[in-house]
This record gives structure tokens, C-alpha cells and sequence, in this order.
């Protein structure tokens, strides 16, 4: 068992086009660095020093991480993690 | 050039209406590759706000993996500008991540004139594209039923 972790097109150059890759952690942070061993680089996209990036939506299983406890979020064999580009703009 | 069928182009003014002067925002959904809009998909705005605008993650999350289940993309992205211009923002600019999508601006600025532009995105730069606004139903098969209601005219205050 691993965490499986869907990936979405625009981040798709950094898996080899693949959809979802699997991982390892007990919090989001570790499963984020355990990836990047794989995927040089993503791990960049998604996080900027200690905060999740702004214009990504990270979940777990059905929840926002933003609204569990961030990077330090527990994760678990059989969990799902879907990253998403976040929407959002505007006239400001 | 994007072509989008007149009944989803409506909707998009009609969204973007109803909601003044917060910005209205959504997809329209349509086959991957397709390039064709064919699903109206209007998000909450979590910002409620005249100058922002961000999907709900929940709900973008849920709508996302509804295209993923219908072998669906993102082929219209739009929102609306309600005190300025049609044309993308700096944050606008930052946060397009979809290359493949049209990005439709609405401008409700004016009460009688909505003004509706398309956009590419791609790695921060952006170029303005055509927008031929087709009389069939969305997909382009059949033809637009006659007994379809009258297309919604944007009410005017003049």
C-alpha cells in the first residue's frame, strides 16, 4: 500500500506524463519530500519554504489540507492526494 | 478563435449580471480535445468580492472530478471584471494554469453593454484570440431548436 497522489496537467512534465504517482509519509511534508526523490522538482511547485504555494489546492482525500493542519497533515497508506491549480484572479 | 455556442455565451452575461458587482466566475466543460465548450458550470465566487474572485476548493474539487469521471476539460474558464476592462489582470495572469483553456473576461462595467473577450494564457503571456458565437447547440450537432426560449437580452436601465 502507498499514498496515491493525482497529479494535474500542467504539473504532468515533472511525472512523466503520468496522472498519479504513489508516495510514502506520515505527514503531507514527508510524502511531499519522498516524491520529489521521484519527481525532481514538483515538490518546488507545490510548496514555497514552509507554506503550500497560493495558486495550488491540495487535498486530502476530500479535504483542503489548508483546512487539516497544512503540510503537517497526517497521511496514511490508502489515502488519496489530489492537487489541483487553484482558480482565482481578478480586476485587483 | 474560440466558438462557443449563443445559448452558453448568454449564460456566461446572464451569470455575470446576476452576481454585479461581485465578479462572477465558472467553467464550461467539454470534451478533452474536443476545444468545444459544451457544459455551463457556474462556480461560487469564495471571495464574494468586486475585485477578486477564487473557486471554491470544494466545490472545484468535486466539479474536477466530474470532468475526470465524463472525459471532460476545462475548455472555457471565465469570470467578470465589474468596474474595469476585459482584459486579464496581473493576478489574472499569475494564477492561469491551463493551458489548453480558453479564458473568457466579462465586463459589466457598462449597464447596457457587456463587453466578452477570449484569451490564451500560456506561461504568462497572453494574446487576445476571436470569439465566433455559433447559432447551433453546444457541441455543434443539432441544430438550435426552434422552440428553444428567445435568447436572454441584458436588461437596460437607459
Amino acid at each position: 500500500m502507498a499514498i496515491e497522489v493525482r497529479i494535474p496537467t500542467i504539473l504532468r512534465s515533472y511525472t512523466g506524463g503520468a496522472k498519479a504517482v504513489e508516495g510514502a509519509g506520515t505527514t503531507l511534508d514527508e510524502l511531499l519530500n519522498n516524491l520529489d526523490a521521484a519527481h525532481g522538482g514538483l515538490r518546488e511547485r507545490l510548496v514555497d519554504g514552509e507554506k503550500l504555494r497560493r495558486f495550488v489546492n491540495v487535498y486530502l482525500n476530500d479535504e483542503d489540507v489548508r483546512f487539516l493542519g497544512g503540510l503537517e497533515t497526517p497521511v496514511k497508506d490508502g489515502d488519496t492526494v489530489t492537487v489541483l491549480p487553484a482558480v482565482a484572479g481578478g480586476a485587483r | 478563435m474560440l466558438t462557443i455556442a449563443r445559448s452558453l455565451y448568454e449564460k456566461i452575461i446572464e451569470h455575470a449580471r446576476k452576481d454585479h458587482p461581485d465578479e462572477a466566475c465558472g467553467v464550461i466543460a467539454g470534451p478533452i480535445g474536443s476545444d468545444t465548450p459544451t457544459r455551463f458550470i457556474p462556480m461560487q465566487n469564495a471571495e464574494r468580492s468586486p475585485t477578486f474572485y477564487r473557486f471554491d476548493s470544494r466545490e472545484q474539487l468535486m466539479v474536477w472530478r466530474e470532468m475526470d469521471d465524463n472525459d471532460e476539460e476545462p475548455v472555457v474558464i471565465y469570470h467578470s471584471h465589474t468596474a474595469t476592462q476585459a482584459y486579464p489582470s496581473r493576478t489574472d495572469i499569475s494564477y492561469a494554469s491551463e493551458p489548453q483553456a480558453h479564458y473568457v473576461l466579462v465586463s459589466t462595467r457598462d449597464e447596457s453593454e457587456t463587453e466578452f473577450r477570449s484569451y490564451r494564457i500560456v506561461d504568462g503571456e497572453v494574446t487576445e484570440e476571436p470569439v465566433s458565437i455559433s447559432q447551433l447547440s453546444p457541441g455543434g450537432r443539432p441544430p438550435y431548436p426552434r422552440n428553444d426560449p428567445p435568447p436572454i437580452r441584458v436588461p437596460s436601465k437607459a
